[in-house]
Formats: structure tokens, C-alpha cells, sequence
């Protein structure tokens, strides 16, 4: 008896007794479409993306990064947040937030995810166009879950990590880790179609956009 | 025993009585206009690189396709390569016997679901239930659906056919039953209701151990699964569980990495009408102290192989479900997805379902006539499927197989039993018009439908309330 496995393959190879057998299995990469779309300069394209999905935006020198992260902190009353453990230290040196790193050998239970006020990380690469910033579970990034219970995400972005179209950012990328791509908070278009903020993940996503 | 769509009519008996639910027609008509809207903006700032990505969709689907055997081969070693187990299923029964025997294997008697339309085509959810297993449904609509022991009549959108105040309803009597109840004086508002899911399900994310997906996309090249999303209920089953599941049709292979750049524009903008849906999750394999630490792949067949050996219908298995023929669809706004008897409603359905299940019966043979032929489907769709050019040739078939007249098969056409006498008499029979709810009557073929539409409505009630009452009546 064979497999369901040879059964499949056979059946397919069967559907497709049509196909030339010469006919080369490799695709010649043309990409006719385009890299990006001229909408404007990047920063300012993520900017209105990401205000248009109800994100909170700030544009912050480098220089001033640990005031702006302290101010964030503040601002949204977050007094102990989860941090993955390769984030740069030198970012939390204003606040008085409790830092609890996470990482890969030392997670966070998950209730204790569940009980904090926030987290903060940077991106792998950020899409303009599409207003998505995409993590990739690099150490100054985390574990998916420490940016999915706790329902503030604090993301630090470089200007260098921004790319104006999706081709741009698919190219920086490698599958081989888990990503995730973020285009502002979590919500729901399953009422009357219309885009409500806010259901299982982080309800409020705050993006410094450091130059 | 959760709903069914097993014995529900052909298309023309179920369509009447959808058209004349004025509640639903509402609903419907609402929603699809929105989505639209918003749909056309976002796709015209693409200008003519809409157009583009439209065609090289086309091709990247259309080449798996014609070598699938080689990308299913090749997505399977990718797989494995990086940790992850895979499965075959030829048909539902196999899909479902191999994810009862995997979710027993974890010992676990509740799983947590990411929408999947795969799982809904086989009915996994029963076959759980009568292994002891619950399947908790996660996406908000879903929610509504099971909730409400009610049918998904959208392929994005499964509660589309329900207005916000009956989603209240829905959640005030139904939320306890499973878990958190809804809390009191909740309102009909969406932020509302939107929160009362999150309070729903916050508990059983942090607990449940064992999840079952499908996934928008898998990689060839990479061995990487790509699942699209909004709430954020598909990352917490995708990445707090031990144990992952995912039921994937074979058609939903994409060669590289690279070609998720077309996928990734075109998708977001046709389905909900956004430049980005809010969340898309990929993963190849099990990552070490990150995620699932099992991850399972289940390779569906299903009848997908018989549409592949129809030259011309074969092009329904580019489908990246993203909804927008059934949104743009003058049938479907007026009957809503019930109608079509199957998972897969509205314009797309009418295609793919009788293809899958072989055209063996009354209700799939009627599909290929639930279109007016407009080409509005067409003109939408990002992977530029020719419905209409499949539903004729589907129509042709019905036509000349074993015991059909042709003329016979074109009574069964939407238009026809729409004008008929039937129709008219039951509508006759209702009082009052709500002609302030008439759309702009529509040209040619489709006029039928819009002489239908301005006919008095029967009572509000949802096809499923009615077609309950209509079998009892009969029987
Ligand atoms: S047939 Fe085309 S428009 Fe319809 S759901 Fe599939 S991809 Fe979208």
C-alpha cells in the first residue's frame, strides 16, 4: 500500500500530465513591479502610516534616546518593563522603570509577561509605505511573546532601518527567523468592516523614530 | 455538534429566501460597501503598479502550480531541515485523523485556533469534538460564529452577515457558556465588543498548550509559513503554545522567499482594504527557546488534485482567499455567503467549491449559475482569475453530463428561478417595501437580481433561523 504521501505526489503529478516535461522548473526572477512607490521621504511616510493606524510617533535626535525612552515610560505610567536582554543598557539610564530582561535562556514566565506595564525593543527593518515595522528576534528584540502580552510596545526605530516598499524590507530579511510585522496596534475589522484598536495584542504601540 | 452546511439547499432555493432577510441585506450591503471603499483607495495609490503586481501574482501562482510535485518536495525537506514534522492528508478524513492523533499526543484536551479556512473545509472542530478535544475558535468573527452556533458566510469576514447589535446579543448569552462571560451593560459598541473577546480569551491563550492554524503562504525555498492577521489572537496561539499545528492546502505553496514582496502588497489591500493588515507572523521550523518548540505541517489534498487536472478551472487554486470577489459581488451582496452551501461563499465559491467536491450534487450544480457573469470578480482579483471564464466552462459541464438538458441546467441559473413564479408568489404574499433601501438597478443578466431586491422583505431573521424552520416545516 503506498503512503498518502506517494498517493498525493502521484495525484499531482497525474493533474499534470499537460505540463511539458522540458518546461524548467525554475521561474526567471524578472520583477516587473517596483521596489517603492515615490510617496515621499521615508521618515515622514513611516510618520503618517503609523499615525494613521493610531500609533503614538516621535521623532527624537540619538543623542537625546534615554530622556525620550524615560519621558515614553513615564508618560504612559509604566513602572516595571520587560526588556530583551541584548537591548542597549545606555537606553534606560534616565528612568526609573524596573527593567526585566528576558531572553532566549532565561525567559519570563508568562504570567509575569502578563503583569507588566510595557516593553521596549528596537526592529530588524521598517516599511514606510506600509507603516510596518518588522521584528526578528534579534537579542535587542526578544522572544515574540514579550512584544505580544504586555499591552505596550515601546519600539525604537533607526533611521538607517527604514526602507520606503515591502520589496526593500522582504530583501533585508531572513526567513530562517521567526518574524513578525507589526503595522500598528492590534485591531479588528470584523465589525461591520470597520478598523476598531485594540484586541489580544499590545493595544498601545508607541515608535521613536531616532535620526 | 457545531453547525453545518449539510443540508442546505441549491443556490436558487437559498438565495430567495437570503434576499428577502432585510436585516441581512442590510448588514451585508453595509459592509461590503465599506470594505470597497477602502479597498479601491488603497489600490489606486499604487497606480499602475497595481496592475504589475496583479500579473506577476498571476505567474508566480500560476508556475507553482504547473510543478507543484517539485515545490511540494522541496517545501517538505525545507521543513524538516529546520525542525518541523510534516504530514500528508489525500482527503478530510486523513487530515483529521492526523491532528486528533497529534493533539492526543500532547495529552491536551482544549486547542486554541487561528482562523483557517482549511480547517473549516474538513471540519476539524467536529472531528475534535468527538475525540473529547475542544477547538476554541480565536478570531474575533469566528468567535461570533461559534458562539452563536451559526455558519461563516465570509471568507475573511465569517460574522459579516451579523450587525454589531446582534454580536452583543451573541455575547451576553452565549460567553459564559464557554469561558469569561461578557460583561454586564455591554454595549454595542465595537470597541466594546472588541474588548469583551479580549477579556474572553486572555486567560485561554496564557493557559492552552496546543494550537491549529493554516497559513496564508508556504515557502518552497525556505520552508517558512506565513500566517496573516489583525487582532493578534493568530500570535498568541502561534507563538505561546508548546505544540503547533498547521492544516495547509498544497495550493497555498509560493516558490521563494522573495515572492511574499508581491503577496504582502497585494493581499492586505484587497482583503480589508488596508496598505497592511496589522500583524503577519512567519516561522520556519522551531526556533530553540522561542515559540512552539513542536511544530506539525499538514499537507492537504482534499480534492485540490482534481481541480489541478481541469486546465481551465485550475486557475482557482491561485486563490489567496483575500474575499474581495465576494465584496465586490452584486449575487453575494444580496444573498450573503449561506446561500452557497459551502465554506467557500460568493464568487470564488462558486468555482472552487463544486471543483473540489466533484460536482456530485444538486447544490454544486447549481454554483456555476449563482453569477450574473458581470466580471466584476475578475476585475478585482489580485491573482487575476477569470471566474467568469471558469463558470461557464463549469456550467458547460453540468450541461452536458449524465442526465442534464442543458436547458434544464439553465433553470437552475440564478436569474431564472429569481423571475419565476415561485418568487414572485412568495413575495406577493409579504407586505410592505423598504424601497428606500434599493440599490441602482443593474444591467443585463443581473437585472433579475435587482427585481428581486425591491420585493418586500419576510420577517428579519438570518438564513439559518429560517432554513431551520423551513426543514422542520417539511419534514
Ligand atoms: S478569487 Fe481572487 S478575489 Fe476572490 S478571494 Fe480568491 S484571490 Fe481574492
Amino acid at each position: 500500500m503506498s503512503t498518502s504521501r506517494e498517493r498525493v505526489l502521484a495525484r499531482v503529478r497525474a493533474a499534470l500530465a499537460d505540463v511539458p516535461a522540458d518546461e524548467p522548473v525554475v521561474r526567471p526572477v524578472e520583477r516587473p513591479y517596483a521596489d517603492s512607490h515615490g510617496m515621499g521621504a521615508a521618515l515622514e511616510v513611516l510618520e503618517d502610516r503609523l499615525r494613521d493606524y493610531k500609533a503614538l510617533v516621535r521623532r527624537v535626535p540619538a543623542d537625546r534616546l534615554a530622556e525620550e525612552v524615560a519621558a515614553a515610560l513615564e508618560r504612559r505610567g509604566a513602572s516595571t518593563v520587560a526588556v530583551p536582554d541584548g537591548i542597549d543598557a545606555d537606553w534606560f539610564s534616565r528612568t526609573q522603570a524596573e527593567l526585566r530582561p528576558d531572553g532566549r535562556d532565561r525567559p519570563l514566565e508568562l504570567r509575569e509577561l502578563d503583569g507588566v506595564d510595557g516593553v521596549v525593543t528596537t526592529c530588524a527593518v521598517a516599511i514606510a509605505e506600509t507603516g510596518t515595522i518588522v521584528l526578528d528576534g534579534g537579542p535587542d528584540q526578544g522572544r515574540r511573546a514579550i512584544t505580544l502580552v504586555p499591552d505596550y510596545h515601546l519600539c525604537v526605530v533607526r533611521a538607517d532601518q527604514v526602507v520606503d516598499g515591502v520589496p526593500q524590507g522582504v530583501r533585508r530579511l531572513d526567513p530562517a527567523r521567526p518574524l513578525t510585522w507589526i503595522s500598528g496596534p492590534s485591531a479588528t475589522s470584523d465589525i461591520e468592516l470597520n478598523r476598531v484598536e485594540g484586541v489580544h495584542g499590545p493595544r498601545t504601540l508607541e515608535v521613536l523614530l531616532v535620526e | 455538534m457545531s453547525a453545518t452546511f449539510l443540508g442546505i439547499p441549491p443556490f436558487p432555493e437559498a438565495a430567495r429566501a437570503a434576499v428577502n432577510d432585510s436585516r441581512l441585506r442590510h448588514n451585508l450591503r453595509k459592509a461590503t460597501h465599506t470594505i470597497r471603499d477602502k479597498r479601491g483607495a488603497v489600490v489606486t495609490e499604487l497606480e499602475e503598479d497595481w496592475e504589475r503586481l496583479r500579473s506577476e501574482g498571476a505567474a508566480i501562482k500560476s508556475h507553482t502550480l504547473r510543478h507543484l510535485d517539485h515545490y511540494l518536495e522541496q517545501l517538505e525537506a525545507a521543513v524538516e531541515r529546520a525542525g518541523g514534522h510534516v504530514h500528508w492528508a489525500a482527503d478530510a478524513a486523513e487530515a483529521n485523523a492526523i491532528v486528533t492523533r497529534l493533539v492526543r499526543e500532547t495529552g491536551e484536551t482544549d486547542v486554541v485556533k487561528v482562523k483557517s479556512m482549511a480547517t473549516q473545509e474538513i471540519e476539524l472542530n467536529d472531528a475534535l469534538a468527538e475525540a473529547g478535544i475542544t477547538a476554541y475558535e480565536t478570531d474575533l468573527a469566528e468567535l461570533i460564529v461559534q458562539l452563536g452556533d451559526d455558519l461563516p458566510s465570509h471568507i475573511l469576514v465569517p460574522a459579516i452577515h451579523l450587525g454589531r447589535s446582534q454580536i452583543r446579543e451573541i455575547f451576553l448569552d452565549q460567553m459564559a457558556e464557554w469561558g469569561v462571560a461578557a460583561p454586564e451593560g455591554l454595549t454595542d459598541d465595537p470597541r466594546a465588543l472588541a474588548e469583551a473577546a479580549r477579556v474572553h480569551l486572555r486567560e485561554r491563550f496564557l493557559r492552552t498548550r496546543t494550537a491549529i492554524s493554516g497559513a496564508n503562504f508556504a515557502v518552497a525555498d525556505s520552508g517558512t509559513l506565513v500566517v496573516l492577521e489583525s487582532e493578534g489572537n493568530g500570535r498568541m496561539c502561534l507563538t505561546l503554545p508548546e505544540t503547533l499545528i498547521s492544516v495547509v492546502g498544497i495550493e497555498k505553496i509560493v516558490p521563494t522567499w522573495a515572492d511574499l514582496e508581491v503577496f504582502l502588497q497585494t493581499l492586505p489591500r484587497s482583503s480589508t482594504g488596508e496598505r497592511m493588515n496589522p500583524y503577519t507572523s512567519t516561522w520556519t521550523g522551531v526556533t530553540p527557546g522561542d515559540g512552539p518548540q513542536e511544530f506539525h505541517l499538514v499537507l492537504l489534498d482534499n480534492g485540490r488534485t482534481d481541480v489541478l487536472a481541469d486546465t481551465v478551472g485550475r486557475q482557482a487554486l491561485r486563490c489567496i482567499r483575500c474575499s474581495a470577489c465576494l465584496n465586490t459581488c452584486p449575487v453575494y451582496e444580496r444573498t450573503g455567503g449561506h446561500a452557497y452551501g459551502s465554506v467557500y461563499p460568493g464568487p470564488i465559491g462558486a468555482i472552487l467549491t463544486p471543483q473540489l467536491r466533484g460536482m456530485s450534487s444538486e447544490v454544486d450544480e447549481a454554483l456555476p449559475y449563482a453569477s450574473s457573469l458581470c466580471g466584476a470578480c475578475y476585475e478585482v482579483c489580485p491573482v487575476a482569475i477569470d471566474i467568469p471564464e471558469v463558470l461557464v466552462h463549469l456550467r458547460e459541464e453540468v450541461a452536458s453530463g449524465p442526465g442534464h438538458l442543458g436547458e434544464k441546467a439553465v433553470m437552475k441559473g440564478a436569474e431564472a428561478v429569481l423571475g419565476s413564479s415561485h418568487a414572485l408568489a412568495a413575495a406577493q404574499r409579504a407586505a410592505g417595501a423598504a424601497r428606500n433601501l434599493v440599490p441602482r438597478h443593474l444591467p443585463g443578466m443581473a437585472g433579475a437580481w435587482t427585481d428581486t431586491r425591491d420585493l418586500p422583505g419576510v420577517p428579519a431573521e438570518s438564513f439559518r433561523q429560517w432554513w431551520n424552520k423551513h426543514e422542520k416545516g417539511q419534514s
